[in-house]
């Protein structure tokens, strides 16, 4: 699109519109980023776990900078605490599990979601003791709130899109 | 008490709502600290009276040990929430914080910004190479340029409706 804007006549409506759009995708895709950043800062010892626990040939859920990054956030978190509170402390309390500390993302939440490819027999989870597990099937096109964790490896896959 | 200059810590800081940073408490952090160092070595001194034979210390031992685990649980949360809310201000503020909110901050906390601000300038930047932008301003500045970005679309939008009114307009005449 830039290479276009260089090639058309100065003044032309086209030039404005897709000025427009350029700025548009650069803010999108910076939101994008930006989210991704946020979660991985929130959640930053959980995200290293699964990295670290994922099996060879599966892909990676971080950019190499990404990873890079969530590496350097818990490095400096451990020497802060370390330099400021943990090394004055007694030594059987000198150390901090950060995986246990900090809060985990709650995979239990409820999610929109709409169905690309019709699933069969998903099996739903009790929440309560009171229930029991039940089987839905999910038909093309349609849309459901439903607990993240159920429909986890779907999302993954692409056979749904949450909303 | 035991725990109580721990716990204030903890409650000034949940006190300051909406983000704020209150000033750094140095002082009931090492008296915290002090009072951490003060219940292991009477716990050291009771173990090994325990051992001997003086059973009924170890409730007294069991207690200390608990008071310890929450003073630590304390000053963690403390510095951890401390440093949540200095990161939160950054992405608001940019790369540099107003002096009011350095004022509020130990120097570990300013090197740990430093640190934080370094390796997300990396990140930041390949952020910015991936997006093809020609910008030379780093990712402070992506919280109030998306703003005005966002401001300027919408005003090239409304130029663009009232060209094409006109356009239509002339057509028409």
């Amino acid at each position: 699109m830039e290479a276009n804007l260089k090639r058309a006549k100065s003044g032309d409506l086209k030039v404005s519109v897709h000025r427009m759009e350029i700025e548009r995708i650069r803010y999108v895709l910076s939101s994008y980023l930006r989210c991704r950043l946020v979660k991985i800062e929130k959640f930053f010892p959980h995200v290293l776990e699964k990295e670290k626990s994922r099996a060879e040939g599966e892909p990676s859920i971080l950019s190499p900078e990404e990873f890079a990054f969530a590496k350097e956030y818990m490095a400096n978190t451990e020497t802060y605490l370390k330099n400021v509170a943990l090394k004055h402390m007694p030594p059987n309390l000198q150390k901090v599990s950060l995986l246990k500390s900090v809060p985990k993302p709650n995979l239990d939440s409820f999610v929109f979601l709409r169905v690309l490819e019709r699933q069969e027999n998903i099996l739903v989870e009790p929440e309560t003791d009171e229930q029991r597990e039940y089987t839905i099937d999910l038909e093309q096109g349609s849309q459901h709130l439903i607990r993240y964790r159920t429909i986890a490896p779907l999302v993954a896959s692409g056979a749904v899109q949450l909303i | 008490m035991a725990g109580e200059r721990a716990a204030g810590l903890v409650r000034e800081l949940h006190r300051a709502a909406g983000g704020h940073l209150p000033p750094f408490r140095v002082e009931e952090l090492r008296q915290a600290l002090e009072e951490m160092r003060a219940l292991y070595e009477q716990n050291q001194a009771d173990v090994s009276e325990a051992k001997a034979g003086r059973t009924d210390l170890i409730f007294l031992i069991r207690f200390r040990h608990c008071c310890l685990l929450r003073n630590q649980r304390c000053i963690l949360a403390y510095l951890y929430d401390r440093l949540l809310r200095i990161r939160a201000l950054r992405w608001e503020y940019g790369s540099v914080l107003p002096n009011t909110i350095q004022f509020h901050m130990s120097a570990e906390e300013v090197r740990c910004l430093r640190d934080y601000g370094e390796f997300e300038i990396d990140d930041g930047t390949t952020v910015l190479l991936k997006k093809n932008s020609q910008h030379i301003t780093g990712p402070a500045c992506k919280a109030p340029c998306t703003h005005c970005k966002l401001s300027a679309w919408l005003r090239t939008a409304v130029q663009l409706c009232l060209i094409s009114y006109q356009d239509a307009a002339d057509k028409q005449s």
